[in-house]
């Protein structure tokens, strides 16, 4: 205790500064409305500062559940998006005249999935079963021919684009009349090249030819542009060959086709059939 | 004793009066402000003890306040400045030294340790000043501009002072 008075009264004069000072302070701040409000200010700034600190904090903790919650948000919005709504609508064209009948009927679709890399390529288009769609029809573009359908669901149907190794197309060079059959996937995958098989070695086929759908298999309407010859090809003893042929359909660029409906199909088949029957 | 005393409350008077009603409205634009009334506790004599040195300080730093509206802002500053005097007293005077003259004059002291004492002295009780009143650093250039025109100024007043009330050293 007596240290501390013979301490105290060494220092007086800073113990006497602190006195002063802080009466002097507190008169300042008691008085003066600005350095009240600044100080009040700065030190809400601070508590303001570790607040947002700790927010930030916070925040960062909280992340995957905000990520999760603005996911859920943004699926819910697209779902309300104009493109996620199906199209429902089917339009078909029908000309009505007795002197001729009509044998076939397009349906525009669109395609919603598609593939040219694979070896067995198959495209996805929006209309199915409820829009008339069956297994077997042809498929065509603007351009030329695209595949035939494969699997049909309700609003869905998968086609069995030309790229694909069992796709089998009649197909006749306009300029020859000759007639053989269109594939594709033989040697190489190209998506621009398909093989006309089959093409007697008599006939004169030359480079730019035209090859267009035959109208054998009621699939297709005879005369669809299906691409032409890319080489004049070589005389060999051989009684039949192959043409490579460019087709003119750019499958990777699908974005609407056309189905075919034939009238006359079953009729067709029903008579080939019973034909095919009575010669057995 | 007396005689102390009488002229230490004389000059108390003259200078708080001079301030508030002559030197308040002296100024360069509020860059340089005069604050002469401090010449009153660098005048204070050497013996004076330490709680009365703060006290007087402090009521002299007040009473300027009251007149300037600025209540507590003066009488910080004065109570600084009566710390820096006793530290700086405590390192440059011989205790011993001043038996027969009490007082830190200019005729007394030498012009060049009572020029040193002045120059210190106000410039730590302008910052003080300047800065509580201010009371941010977001201008401090201004501020430091303001405290150092104002320092040369006060010093300056405070020599001139001097020199009127010049009193040769009597030996």
């Amino acid at each position: 205790m007596r240290n501390l008075l013979i301490f105290i009264s060494k220092y007086n004069a800073f113990f006497f500064f602190v006195f002063f000072f802080a009466m002097s302070l507190i008169l300042v701040f008691k008085n003066n409305s600005f350095q009240r409000a600044s100080t009040l200010n700065s030190s809400n700034l601070l508590i303001g500062q570790a607040y947002e600190r700790y927010n930030t904090l916070q925040k960062y903790l909280r992340l995957a559940q905000v990520s999760d919650s603005l996911a859920a948000e943004n699926a819910r919005l697209r779902s309300q998006l104009k493109n996620s709504f199906y199209q429902n609508k089917a339009e078909e064209r029908m000309v009505n005249d007795t002197t001729t009948l009509q044998q076939y009927t397009y349906l525009v679709a669109q395609v919603v999935n598609n593939s040219i890399h694979q070896k067995n390529n198959s495209i996805t288009i929006d209309k199915g079963r409820s829009h008339g769609i069956l297994p077997g029809m042809g498929v065509i573009c603007s351009s030329g021919i695209v595949g035939i359908v494969d699997n049909v669901s309700t609003h869905y149907a998968t086609i069995k684009s030309l790229l694909h190794q069992d796709t089998r197309i009649s197909a006749r060079i306009t300029e020859t009349q000759a007639f053989g059959s269109l594939v594709w996937g033989q040697e190489d995958y190209n998506p621009r090249i398909a093989t006309l098989k089959d093409i007697p070695n008599h006939v004169d086929v030359k480079r730019g030819h035209h090859i267009v759908t035959s109208g054998y298999s009621a699939l297709f309407p005879a005369g669809i542009a299906i691409g032409r010859v890319r080489d004049t090809r070589k005389k060999t003893g051989e009684i039949s060959s192959d043409i490579k042929v460019i087709l003119s359909t750019d499958f990777s660029t699908l974005a609407y086709v056309y189905v075919v409906k034939s009238n006359f199909s079953a009729e067709k088949q029903a008579l080939e059939l019973e034909t095919e029957e009575a010669d057995d | 004793m007396i005689r102390i005393i009488t002229s230490n409350f004389i000059r108390f008077v003259l200078l708080v009066f001079i301030q508030v009603f002559l030197l308040k409205n002296i100024g360069y634009y509020n860059l340089s402000v005069p604050f002469l009334y401090i010449l009153f506790i660098l005048l204070l004599p050497f013996e004076t003890p330490n709680w009365l040195l703060f006290l007087l300080s402090f009521l002299i730093g007040l009473t300027v306040d009251s007149f300037y509206d600025t209540l507590g802002v003066n009488a910080a500053a004065c109570t600084v400045l009566a710390l820096v005097r006793v530290i700086f007293i405590n390192l440059t005077v011989q205790r011993l030294s001043f038996e027969i003259e009490p007082e830190p004059k200019l005729g007394i002291m030498g012009f060049r340790w009572f020029f040193f004492y002045a120059i210190i002295l106000t410039a730590v009780h302008h910052t003080i000043l300047f800065v509580i009143e201010d009371f941010s650093f977001n201008d401090f250039k201004y501020t430091l501009i303001r405290i150092i025109l104002s320092s040369l100024f006060t010093v300056f007043l405070m020599l001139v002072a001097e020199f009127i009330f010049y009193r040769q050293k009597e030996r």
